[in-house]
């Protein structure tokens, strides 16, 4: 059940879309997720959907593994679906019963919520099968770098980030170590109403937080006995330089952003 | 030249609650430990082993006496990132050491910490990387690998800072027995090779064996300090502090009290083997 | 008939995907009533998945678990009940404590099981008697423990099921030798007291070797040796080349026997060592 988890793993490869610059696909998902909210015609979805088909062509991730990723926000995209579909007033319906109805409006409203909660969990997902999670946080820090100015403290934030993706694997693991360990011994997480269940839990998490702790301590040691003391006069295995394809990838970023503002602008 | 470490007359105790005594966990150590040398620190649980090996890189500081590195003070705030430098450690658990999530990165770790340049980190990754037998594991994520490759990504990690001395505070005691010898091996060609000191903190008794020196901590103090042979031949002071000897050494002093002509310093399986069977055939020509 | 059957279990790990894998394949074998039985294999040999089937933590992909000759899922939604009959401790059980009071977290098994009042009490008491736990130690919280006696309130944990076969995994990774020594001792009596089989997996060769009356040996998913402690000694080779580690006192006797020393191949503990070499003395060499 833990292992259907996807987020921050990485698939690593060797393809123009993993050898971009971090940096590079960072503000692409942003330029994606503009044009995803300003888009307002079916042209325009469609434009977006096939951005992100030859981006995954690209990626060679294969779509199967991005679709997997949508797995645990189903009940949402379901969900504002549903809501979209039958409660959205309007002119003529199309079907009703009761209290719900179906308009003309409703059926669109719905279709492109879904297509932009699809979208946009797909394009956000392709960046972090393509980008290790550490050349992210690099990206996401030198991104922010201006908000060190405002005493932001971006590299600890950035580091909190790093260290938190990097264990999401080990604390899964110790979960499902720790539920059988209590199974073991007997303990039901299956049946009984809600109250009971949340109960059962106390004997995972307590274990857990724990562990979680004294790993933390652990690590910090470990840190510090490799020399870390915070971000000041650090350098880097990987520095991050734009290359063409990264100038070319804005571009059409921007192109495609462009296009879908205008396929507004003329109404369609 | 001086030592690679020297401890004068160390003292330490953890913090107390309020109004309680301080219970001192190393009560009055002074060794010194000569450059290049493989030392084992050994001591049943609770005996300041661990205590003692995080004073060497200044994780702890002395509560009374002195710790130095190289002739470095560790108490010199202005002094802490020279004597990290030197003195690498290798923790007990190879999951809570491991900073990134691909081999490369967490051995760029500590260099990156130290602002080496880029081309020089690349450089030192690379050769860290193929000291410790894991080049092959560049660009793997380390949550995959066996438990005793995790802690050679972790020595790796600590090689690449370039330290004179690698301290493994019971770096094995989680690995499984293939695990260990692949941790022992690597650390022993580093000491060899690279002229690396090592020292290793554990309760087995049979990585002790080919070291040039041997501690024996208890309560706080070093108990014993000498050579393998020198120490482990002293069985029943080994066992009044919660050891045992290797069965090797347990056979040959059996022997000895049947009436053999055995040495009791025949550690190694082979030599042990060759003692009996010598004493033996002596026996034989003598009937 | 034995207490516990194993009949060509296979478990197959990711079926459909690329990463396929059967960590147990056709694996067959009994446990007798009251025998103490040794599993050796190294990491991802599938000696922890084999184990999880034995309480039905997993379910097998083919093949049967019985217990009292009864197959274990014959009715799925019983399996709870098998929990309670095989106890399995896991490796590090420190890290499932969670209650307020060692009392409590120990009475947690029992608990589940619908046990209340005196019956409840005398179980969680009799528990803690048998791992070694105190009884002022009962109402203390079991982070305040040793290391040691943690593992022992963990256990405690699981022997206050009262559970017929009792499977313990490494119960004593990361114990110093006289933790480990003491803690088996607790377990030897155990067995001897209450008549328990015990299933006992273990890294150390010479753990099995002292404790066990049969040795099951797995290696890739398949059982690699099934027998007695001198059965499976005598194949010291073919133990090595698994990967595996042997006794001391039997990598000894190898070395004896390349020397031209008569002594049992399949000796195992120096004890048994020193006997055929006081033999050897008194009857002349038979080489």
């Amino acid at each position: 059940m833990l292992k259907d988890i996807t987020l921050g793993q990485y698939f690593p490869g060797n393809t123009t879309a993993h050898k971009l610059d971090p940096r590079t696909k960072i503000l692409l998902v942003v330029l994606y997720i503009a044009a995803l909210f300003t888009a307002k015609s079916l042209l325009a979805y469609g434009l977006l959907a096939l951005t992100l088909a030859a981006c995954v062509r690209v990626s060679r991730v294969g779509l199967k593994a991005l679709v997997r990723g949508l797995k645990p926000v189903l009940f949402i995209i379901v969900f504002t679906g549903i809501l979209n579909l039958f409660f959205t007033p309007g002119e003529s319906d199309l079907w009703a019963w009761g209290p719900f109805h179906v308009t003309e409006t409703g059926l669109r409203n719905a279709v492109f919520m879904v297509l932009r909660i699809m979208l946009l969990i797909m394009g956000t997902f392709l960046m972090t099968y393509t980008t290790s999670p550490i050349s992210l946080t690099d990206g996401l820090e030198r991104l922010l770098n201006w908000l060190k100015r405002f005493r932001v403290p971006v590299h600890e934030l950035v580091m909190i980030m790093s260290i938190a993706l990097r264990f999401i694997p080990t604390l899964i693991e110790e979960t499902d170590k720790i539920m059988s360990a209590q199974k073991a011994r007997g303990a039901d997480f299956e049946s009984g109403n809600i109250m009971q269940r949340a109960k059962a839990m106390i004997p995972i998490l307590v274990p857990l937080f724990i562990s979680a702790f004294r790993r933390a301590d652990e690590l910090a040691t470990a840190m510090e006995c490799r020399c870390y003391h915070g971000g000041e006069g650090r350098t880097k295995l990987h520095v991050l330089r734009y290359a063409g394809r990264d100038y070319v990838a804005l571009l059409l970023g921007c192109l495609i952003l462009a296009g879908v503002i205008t396929l507004r602008c003329v109404g369609l | 030249m001086p030592d690679m470490i020297q401890t004068e007359n160390l003292r330490f105790a953890y913090p107390a609650d309020e109004g309680a005594e301080p219970v001192y966990a190393l009560q009055g150590v002074g060794i010194a430990i000569e450059k290049g040398t493989f030392v084992v620190i050994l001591g049943h649980n609770g005996s300041g082993k661990s205590t003692l090996a995080k004073t060497f890189n200044a994780v702890l500081l002395p509560s009374e006496g002195a710790v130095y590195v190289e002739g470095l003070d560790t108490r010199d705030e202005n002094q802490l990132l020279s004597v990290r430098q030197r003195v690498g450690m290798v923790f007990q658990n190879p999951d809570n050491q491991i900073v990134a999530n691909v081999v490369e990165e967490d051995v760029a770790f500590a260099p990156e910490n130290l602002g080496v340049p880029t081309e020089e980190i690349r450089r030192r990754v690379d050769s860290a990387l193929k000291a410790v037998g894991m080049e092959e594991f560049v660009t793997h994520a380390p949550h995959l690998l066996s438990g005793g490759q995790k802690q050679r990504i972790a020595i790796a990690g600590v090689v690449a800072m370039e330290p004179a001395c690698i301290v493994l505070d019971e770096a094995t005691a989680m690995l499984d027995p293939i695990g260990r010898r692949e941790v022992l091996a690597t650390v022993r060609r580093l000491n060899r090779e690279k002229g690396v000191t090592v020292i290793l903190i554990t309760h087995h008794m049979n990585e002790a064996e080919d070291a040039d020196r041997v501690i024996v901590m208890s309560e706080g103090r070093p108990a014993m300090n000498g050579t393998p042979k020198e120490v482990f031949t002293q069985i029943s002071a080994l066992r009044s502090m919660g050891l045992t000897a290797p069965d090797t050494v347990d056979l040959l002093d059996r022997l000895q009290k049947d009436g053999f002509s055995v040495p009791l310093d025949a550690l190694s399986v082979e030599s042990c083997a060759e003692a009996i069977a010598n004493a033996l055939n002596e026996t034989e020509r003598e009937g | 008939m034995p207490v516990l059957q194993v009949k060509n279990l296979t478990h197959t790990y990711g079926i459909g995907t690329p990463f396929q894998r059967s960590a147990v394949e056709d694996v067959s074998f009994d446990v007798n009533k009251g025998e103490f039985l040794g599993i050796i294999g190294h990491t991802g040999s599938g000696k922890s998945t084999l184990i999880q089937h034995l309480n039905g933590l997993l379910k097998p992909t083919s093949g049967q678990i019985l217990l009292n000759g009864k197959d274990i899922w014959a009715e799925p939604k019983k399996i709870r009940t098998i929990r309670f009959q095989v106890g399995l401790v896991f490796q590090y059980p420190e890290y499932q404590l969670f209650e307020e009071t060692v009392y409590k977290d120990i009475s947690f098994g029992p608990a589940n099981m619908g046990k209340t009042g005196e019956e409840l009490d005398r179980c969680v008491r009799e528990a803690a008697r048998l791992a070694g736990i105190r009884d002022d130690q009962l109402e203390k919280s079991p982070f305040e423990l040793s290391g040691g006696q943690k593992r022992r309130a963990a256990l405690a944990g699981v022997l206050a099921m009262e559970p017929q076969i009792l499977i313990l995994d490494e119960p004593t990774a990361g114990l110093d030798p006289a933790g480990r020594e003491n803690l088996m001792a607790n377990i030897r009596d155990y067995h001897r007291n209450k008549g328990t089989t015990i299933l006992l997996v273990s890294h150390s060769m010479d753990e099995i070797a002292r404790n066990a009356d049969r040795i099951l040996v797995l290696k890739s998913a398949h059982v690699l040796m099934d027998g007695t402690p001198p059965e499976v000694f005598a194949r010291a080779e073919e133990l090595l080349g698994a990967g595996l580690d042997v006794p001391q006192a039997t990598r000894i006797a190898a070395a004896l026997r390349a020397r031209g020393v008569a002594v049992n191949p399949a000796v195992y503990t120096v004890e048994a060592l020193e006997k055929e070499l006081l033999a050897l003395r008194k009857g002349g060499r038979l080489c």
